[in-house]
């Protein structure tokens, strides 16, 4: 999804970044560009021209950070826009309420409602373990309920048995009596398609509402929608008001307009996106994540950006140098944890990162105070010891501790980590023009100014995929492939993590929020 | 038209009011597109009113049955209104410049008509008309002109060839564009004309689509040829043509599944119907139909694009015209892809189906009374 929208974006970013200096004119052509591929994407034209003139606003007058060029505080000045207009928080289906739950589905007709309702039935027994049962309201289209019926015995979700010639409201009634009585958790109500400027339909709509009192209105959407999205989003939330959006068939098309613009007209969230036939192909719907995917550079922007921004590129270009060299003594050191905290700490490193959604409850238990008391330790080191650690001895470690207000083991801790970094390093070293050589004179570059292209670091990103990291933090092996970003950030931190020395024994696939 | 004793036309009908959905009475359902939110009403119930709009399920249907053109109309409406308003705050009596120019092009991409064909349109406006003083009618009357000029060759009726029995109609397009409701109202009108009609179930994907198509059926007094859920829908249709030869029908039209036109293994699976009806029949599918969701915005393009290649679409249905009313890709698609353009859809109705017509649809897009 959203591939063709970002190519065209990426396209047109690209030619910005290749510029030193930017003039106005620049940045107008540039907005021209975003809006024609925005507006063949969809979108609506009153989201488009907003979000143009959001970004134009921004840009202009803003101060450019040393170390960015202007082209890249451009995209970085997209990106976020987009993500406002996105929202920027996950929302997934609330079901904080008594007992039954009604989840309330509305829409067009062939948005897709009732195959959503039984995915959304499936997915809640089977991943959140509620008994959920679902009810065809709709006694339009033929053979409606029937297929509800259907879709439920192939997915092993109960369906309320279907009784003809009852109206819809009777249905919504006799559903949450069983709701009730049959002990479910969740009762979802697959509702007719319905034209939204027809008012009889409206009203049996809003009459439903006021018999089943859902605690979730979804709206279920197709992604293919042009122009008219942003109309039929507002009707809809005006007659019954929403609780959230579904879109549906977003696997159809590489444009995904309407999910931008819906977004921004109702403000409601899109908490769920359908991505094919199966019964279990619906997603949740990550704003920051899309907004990423549609810019087509990835989270690592931000990333990038972040590090262009905090980190002085002479001092990278000389710890690179030193790298390469296997040079790494506890000043190295000292200074790659004063990055590391510039940059927000070991969790807003982390934050910054792909993929690492999953891994925010493990993220928490980083604790932040770690960075600070190793930069301490060091500080209460002479010089000379900074330099060469085998000086230190029993009495020497004593002082450093009291200094530092920390105890020997902690000193201890420390020294080993920086060993087995120094360790690396000297490995690393020798296989000159490796790695470590090509991404020294990365770093040398200037912390992802210009000459990284976003592509090859999401593909480096994305061939380590981070579960190469262990070893980086563990203070094994490999460089972390993370480093253009994280250029501070050294290998074999050896990062002391709740478990200690090694700890993260799971960052694989961190996650990416806080 | 094909259909020799044909309706007697749009304004006829208009008033005439339509005995068809009268005559068939509720148990199925009622048809009439707004009667319709009652439910299944079994005649034997008493409703006991709960919603407004239960106590007219059958008398709706005959007596205030709007006409299509109101019915297009009003659909439009809303396009038109804010087409016209939006045309109307722009030309009221202004100069034409580059910055109103602009602003009309908005307009036209507001009504989906993407934005080569908006600015197709402005390019003629900024041609005649620039700095020239020009009234909100004048704009209308070039917007309705243009739009007409692109559709109008394009507005053919579908011809059903007498000479082949069956004349083979494949039914193709994305999932919930309306195929099935198409096929409905088709055979509805084509055995209104005389013809009997044979139906075959190639959705065999989607649940309960089969006995959709058999509701639908049944109204029109159309055999349905169907199988198992989840039979190999090629061999269906195989089926279903021989078994129409046999029988001397005159029109065989073969439902299939929706799918996404950049799903290649179901496109092939289409391509697949297509071949193994050739083998019987080498003409076959003699139409082959796409229907359009209205409310799609550019990726109608690639629909029409992908399964013309595949399916070898000879025509276009658009669907959902009563509804939001936007409509406006057909002037892109007419455009680049230059296919017939046979039938809108206006309504869940059996009779909500109507030959397109290219003059109508260009003044209800721009506003103009006729």
């Amino acid at each position: 999804m959203f591939e063709s929208l970002s190519e065209r974006l990426s396209g047109i970013l690209d030619k910005l970044t290749r510029r030193g200096a930017l003039t106005e004119e620049d940045v107008n052509a540039a907005m021209r560009e975003v809006r024609r591929a925005l507006l063949e994407a969809d979108v609506a034209l009153d989201v488009v021209r907003s979000f143009t003139d959001k970004v134009r606003a921004r840009a202009v007058g803003q101060e450019v950070i040393r170390s960015v060029t202007p082209g890249q505080q451009v995209i970085k000045i997209v990106h976020d826009t987009l993500v406002d207009m996105l929202g920027s928080d996950a929302r997934p289906i609330d079901l904080e309420a008594p007992a039954p739950v009604a989840i309330m589905m509305v829409g067009l007709q062939g948005s897709g409602k009732t195959t959503t309702t039984a995915k959304i039935g499936l997915r809640l027994t089977a991943r959140s373990r509620r008994k959920v049962l679902l009810a065809s309201l709709d006694t339009r289209r033929p053979a409606a309920q029937e297929q509800l019926r259907v879709l439920g015995v192939q997915n092993e979700v109960d369906t309320l048995p279907i009784v003809a010639g009852q109206s819809p409201t009777q249905i919504a009634e006799r559903a949450m009596t069983a709701g009730r009585l049959g002990g479910y958790d969740v009762v979802i109500l697959d509702t007719a398609g319905r034209i939204h400027i027809d008012e009889q339909l409206m009203l049996e709509m809003a009459e439903i509402k006021r018999v089943a009192k859902p605690h979730e209105i979804l709206l279920v959407a197709d992604a293919l929608t042009g122009q008219d999205a942003v109309n039929l989003a507002k009707s809809f939330d005006e007659r019954v008001g929403l609780t959230g959006i579904v879109l549906t068939r977003m696997d159809g098309d590489g444009r995904g307009g309407a999910a931008l613009s819906m977004r921004a007209v109702t403000g409601k969230p899109i908490k769920l996106i359908g991505v094919g036939e199966k019964a279990d192909a619906l997603e949740d719907f990550d704003p920051a994540r899309i907004a990423g995917r549609i810019l087509g550079m990835g989270d690592i922007v931000a990333l990038v950006e972040r590090a262009a921004q905090e980190i002085d590129v002479q001092k990278a270009a000389k710890a690179a140098q030193r790298m390469q060299k296997g040079l790494f003594d506890l000043d190295d050191l000292a200074e790659q944890l004063r990055q590391m905290e510039k940059m927000g700490g070991m969790k807003g490193m982390m934050a910054l990162l792909p993929g690492m959604g999953k891994m925010s409850k493990e993220l928490d238990k980083v604790d932040d105070r770690i960075v600070k008391r190793q930069i301490a330790i060091i500080s209460s080191m002479t010089s000379k010891e900074r330099r060469k650690p085998e000086l230190l001895n029993a009495s020497r470690k004593r002082r450093v501790a009291a200094g530092s207000g920390t105890r020997v083991e902690d000193i201890n801790r420390l020294l080993k980590q920086h060993r087995q970094m120094a360790d690396m390093m000297k490995m690393l070293g020798k296989k000159k023009g490796g790695m470590l050589g090509g991404l020294g004179s990365m770093l040398g570059m200037g912390g992802g100014a210009p000459q990284i292209d976003p592509a090859e670091l999401e593909r480096l990103a994305k061939s380590g995929k981070l579960p190469d990291m262990p070893p980086g933090f563990g203070g094994g092996g490999g460089l972390p492939p993370m480093p253009p970003g994280g250029l501070g950030l050294p290998p074999g931190m050896g990062f002391p993590g709740p478990k200690g020395p090694g700890g993260f024994p799971t960052l694989p696939g961190l996650g990416k929020k806080k | 038209m094909s259909d020799d004793k044909a309706k007697p036309g749009f304004w006829k009908r208009m008033f005439g009011g339509s005995p068809e959905p009268a005559a068939q009475p509720a148990p199925i359902e009622p048809t009439g597109a707004e009667a319709a939110a009652v439910s299944t009403a079994s005649p034997v119930e008493p409703q006991p009113a709960p919603s407004p709009a239960a106590p007219e399920p059958a008398v709706a249907a005959d007596a205030p049955k709007p006409s299509w053109w109101s019915k297009l109309k009003s659909g439009l409406a809303r396009t038109s209104s804010s087409l016209t308003t939006g045309i109307t705050a722009i030309f009221t009596k202004r100069k034409l410049d580059a910055a109103t120019l602009e602003e009309l092009e908005d307009v036209l991409i507001q009504a989906d008509l993407g934005l080569d064909t908006a600015m197709r349109i402005t390019e003629t406006l900024r041609r005649d008309r620039f700095d020239k003083e020009i009234s909100d009618e004048e704009v209308r009357a070039v917007l309705a002109a243009e739009v007409e000029k692109v559709l109008a060759p394009h507005a053919v009726p579908l011809t059903i060839d007498p000479t082949k029995k069956p004349h083979v109609v494949l039914v193709v397009g994305v999932n919930g564009t309306g195929k099935t409701t198409t096929i409905g109202k088709l055979s509805a009108e084509l055995t209104r004309a005389g013809r009997s009609v044979m139906l075959c179930a190639g959705d065999t994907f989607r649940a309960a689509a089969i006995d959709q198509l058999r509701i639908w059926g049944g109204r029109v007094g159309a055999p349905v040829i169907a199988r198992e859920p989840g039979a190999d829908a090629a061999g269906l249709a195989f089926d279903a043509l021989k078994q129409a030869r046999d029988e001397g029908r005159d029109v065989l039209i073969i439902d299939t599944a929706g799918r996404l036109q950049n799903k290649a293994e179901l496109m092939a699976e289409l391509g697949k119907i297509v071949r193994v009806l050739k083998k019987q029949d080498p003409e076959a599918p003699h139409s082959v139909l796409l229907t359009l969701d209205a409310t799609t915005g550019q990726n109608a393009l690639n629909q029409v694009e992908i399964f013309g290649q595949v399916a070898g679409v000879t025509g276009l249905v658009m669907t959902k015209l009563d509804g939001t009313a936007r409509g406006g890709i057909l002037v892109a698609i007419a455009a680049k892809f230059k296919l017939p353009i046979h039938y809108i859809g206006v309504g869940e109705g059996i009779d909500d189906l109507e030959p397109f017509d290219a003059a109508d649809f260009a003044k209800a897009i721009a506003g103009l009374e006729r």
